[in-house]
């Protein structure tokens, strides 16, 4: 008899795949956690519950484990990101420059704390260490692209600029 | 093995070669406080309490997990170490609701007693309080993270003993809380309910769900008729929580004490041990002889049945459907007791005392009502009980020795070893043996089945069906183990598992055994216990179960037969998987 299940899409059963395939490729590492991690959400985008059950699954390690990293490190998101994601960098050089406030300018204007996408699915406000353009300082990057040598008033001018698609 | 020398606060030492600091001291007569650390269980250095000096290095050092060197100067008490010490736990204090006069910890906390000991006053730091939601979800176990002090002793428990994982350190910083994944509520997840976490807890972050006020409240109503039915393991342990010293049998002050509650009869649950006996062992001649599914595997500790319905449901086919002597107890008292006694069985309260926790959440599975009524109304454990003889005010020592009441109360040894882990198999071996080849069996005491080695295996001539093999697991970790084996087609005949490491006389509702005290004691506590209850069964007239007149007579008069229609009706079920992950639920579902 075919599948009766409802609750896994096609979709879903490719991440589950996906997933398959990195654990694969680091069998019996020690330490393959946190590797399994960092790809799983470079090709789904953030780790959502099941993945994490999955991956502990598949790993033959508690879930709480799993979890317990997720939650420990930033870098790991438990929700999907949005359309736009907007990467602050805090680095030392950006941040005497005054990247900090930027920051905070965003959290305010968006309405989201740092890791948060907006309501709207539009926008993940993420924080990065130095992006290798101190020069520009204060920098960041939206959807990978560079912005720099930024002031406060910037910001609302970036999100209207990303929202409108212009 | 290589004897290392040291000296320790002046004293000379010698100890064996990868003895740490805080054993070698403890060898010395020195005491170092600690809190994260648990003999044999949590040794991770993260609390920072049993700091010492070790001469050329550098800082203080975690005696916890220092090991010991050849000519190594140790110093446990100078100024800076008493310092440091304080700081740290002061430290701890500056975050933890001090509430000790209506903790259920009071006097009995490990946190409370290091504050004694150091003599802390005065908290010099001060901070904000994170609080976090409390868990009440459960059947049995309660989480009170404000209380945690991140110890990881319960992680350790729950991951390395017993091989589930359910609580883990979670989130970083000022937010961080040991909880399920998720921060699941524990009804929502994956546990099974044995308390050991309880058992390892420092303080009273983690707690069975308390059932004394009910009990309480049916002893003060009129129309109630209180009956109480008490487990192998609580005579081994309770003296424990008045004073006596481990391994110490109050099987019978015990009777008197739950009589002087306001208690109307006192019954043994050992009763209904050898009752399993007589339907498992039945069941398992059934299976070999049927060619029914084998090997056949014990389902007495709701744990362990909790633990295969989640973990391992393949495996259910395998789990006999005698119900545990808990229910098996609680169908008949309101049936074979209601009737005896001449009682509406409406009126009848019945109450088991465990030394488990996972027993208040079989005595609520739905299915557990075969009386017609629920079976078993409130469950206490260890714990419990003497709180309630502490709040009567009854001086235990000092009371008379008094008998467990008729026909229900009667019961042998075989039911007693019921508390330890090789109890079950080992009662179950001596009535199967007798019913099968008709001989009487000489040598009763299967010592290969009994201890403390996590899988235990035998081997047994049984003339008519030929040999028969059997294996004991201990301690969800060794059951899985025990388990793969079983899928990697080696072949047993009967399996005995019991969540608990150690069997019931270590469950999740028996007396606390601190940290300083496992260090203190010459021998494992679980030992001890279980040498108490053998001790006791090796003391008593009647042996077997089937020997049992009370069994013989409610078979005559009630049962009739072992696996005839009364006994499916009352004495057996049927248990049902349950979910891992949730999140992976219609994984799970398309794989079939
Ligand atoms: S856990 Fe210990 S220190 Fe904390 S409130 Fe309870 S008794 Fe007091
Ligand atoms: S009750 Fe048992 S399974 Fe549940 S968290 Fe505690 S140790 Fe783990
Ligand atoms: S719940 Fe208890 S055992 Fe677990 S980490 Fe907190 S204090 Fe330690
Ligand atoms: S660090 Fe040694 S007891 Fe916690």
């Amino acid at each position: 008899m075919s599948c009766q299940c409802h609750g896994s899409t096609g979709e879903e059963n490719e991440k589950f795949k996906v997933i398959d395939r990195i654990i694969e490729a680091h069998k019996g590492q020690e330490g393959a956690l946190i590797p399994v991690l960092h790809q799983a959400q470079e090709v789904i985008g953030y780790l959502p519950e099941d993945v994490q059950a999955y991956i502990a699954e598949k790993l033959g390690i508690p879930l709480s484990e799993v979890y317990g990293v997720v939650s420990f490190y930033t870098l790991f998101s438990t929700e999907p990101k949005g359309k736009h994601v907007i990467s602050v960098c805090l680095g030392t050089a950006c941040y005497v420059k005054g990247s900090g406030n930027i920051l905070a300018e965003f959290e305010k204007t968006l309405g989201v704390k740092v890791g948060g996408t907006t309501k709207d699915g539009m926008f993940t406000l993420e924080a990065c260490r130095c992006l290798g353009a101190c020069g520009l300082a204060p920098v960041l990057t939206v959807d990978g692209d560079v912005h720099g040598r930024l002031v406060t008033k910037d910001v609302a001018e970036i999100i209207n600029k990303y929202k409108t698609g212009n | 093995m290589e004897m290392i020398n040291l000296t320790i606060d002046g004293q000379k030492v010698q100890v064996p070669e990868g003895t740490t600091v805080l054993e070698a001291a403890r060898k010395a007569g020195i005491d170092i406080p600690t809190l994260c650390y648990l003999k044999d269980i949590n040794k991770i250095g993260a609390c920072r309490v049993c700091l010492v000096e070790i001469e050329k290095t550098r800082g203080l050092q975690p005696s916890c997990t220092y090991p010991v060197s050849e000519g190594m100067h140790v110093k446990t008490n100078t100024p800076l170490i008493r310092e440091a010490r304080k700081a740290v736990v002061e430290l701890i204090l500056s975050n933890h609701p001090m509430e000790c006069l209506t903790c259920n910890r009071n006097r009995n906390c490990e946190l409370q007693a290091l504050s004694k000991q150091l003599g802390i006053t005065d908290i010099r730091f001060q901070g904000e309080n994170t609080t976090f939601p409390m868990d009440f979800s459960s059947a049995a176990v309660e989480r009170i993270p404000d209380k945690c002090i991140l110890c990881r002793r319960c992680v350790a428990v729950c991951g390395k003993a017993q091989g589930i994982g359910i609580l883990g350190a979670t989130e970083r910083g000022f937010k961080s809380i040991v909880a399920p994944a998720f921060h699941r509520p524990l009804a929502e997840v994956n546990c099974v309910l044995c308390g050991q976490c309880i058992n390892v807890c420092p303080v009273g972050a983690l707690r069975e769900k308390s059932h004394v006020q009910k009990v309480w409240d049916a002893i003060a109503n009129p129309d109630k008729v209180v009956f109480v039915q008490t487990a192998p393991a609580v005579r081994a342990a309770l003296g424990e929580e008045f004073g006596l010293p481990i391994g110490t049998i109050v099987t019978k002050k015990m009777v008197a004490a739950i009589r002087r509650l306001g208690i109307d009869k006192v019954f043994d649950t050992d009763f209904t041990a050898d009752l399993t006996i007589m339907e498992e062992g039945s069941e398992l001649v059934q299976r070999i002889k049927n060619g029914g599914k084998l090997p056949l595997i014990t389902s007495c500790s709701p744990g362990w049945v909790k633990y295969c319905e989640h973990h391992a449901p393949e495996f259910l086919e395998n789990m006999s459907t005698a119900k545990s002597p808990q229910q098996m107890f609680g169908a008949l008292v309101k049936t074979y007791g209601a009737e005896k006694y001449g009682i509406d069985p409406a009126r009848i309260f019945s109450v088991s005392v465990m030394p488990c926790t996972a027993k208040k959440f079989e005595a609520e599975r739905p299915e557990m009502k075969a009386s017609g009524f629920t079976d078993v109304d409130a469950v206490l454990t260890t714990r419990e009980l003497a709180s309630m003889i502490k709040e009567a005010g009854i001086d235990f020592a000092a009371l008379p020795d008094e008998e467990y009441d008729d026909p229900m109360g009667m019961s042998t040894g075989a039911g007693l070893i019921f508390g330890v882990t090789g109890g079950v198999m080992e009662a179950a071996l001596r009535t199967v043996y007798e019913l099968v080849t008709g001989e009487h069996l000489e040598k009763i005491d299967f010592v290969a089945v009994r201890g403390l080695k996590g899988v235990k295996e035998a081997t047994i001539e049984l003339p008519p069906v030929g040999t028969v093999r059997v294996a004991v697991a201990h301690g969800l970790g060794n059951a899985k183990k025990l388990l793969d084996k079983v899928k990697a087609g080696e072949q047993y005949h009967f399996i005995e598992i019991m969540a608990c490491p150690g069997g019931c006389i270590n469950g999740g509702g028996q007396p606390i055994v601190s940290s300083a005290e496992r260090m203190r004691l010459q021998e494992d506590y679980r030992a001890m216990r279980a040498k108490a209850i053998y001790q006791e069964d090796k003391g008593m007239i009647m042996r077997k179960s089937h020997e049992n007149p009370a069994i013989i007579k409610i078979y005559e008069e009630f049962l009739l037969k072992p696996l005839g229609e009364k006994s499916h009706h009352l004495l057996h079920t049927h248990y049902q998987p349950r979910v891992k992950y949730r999140a992976l639920a219609n994984q799970e579902e398309c794989k079939e």
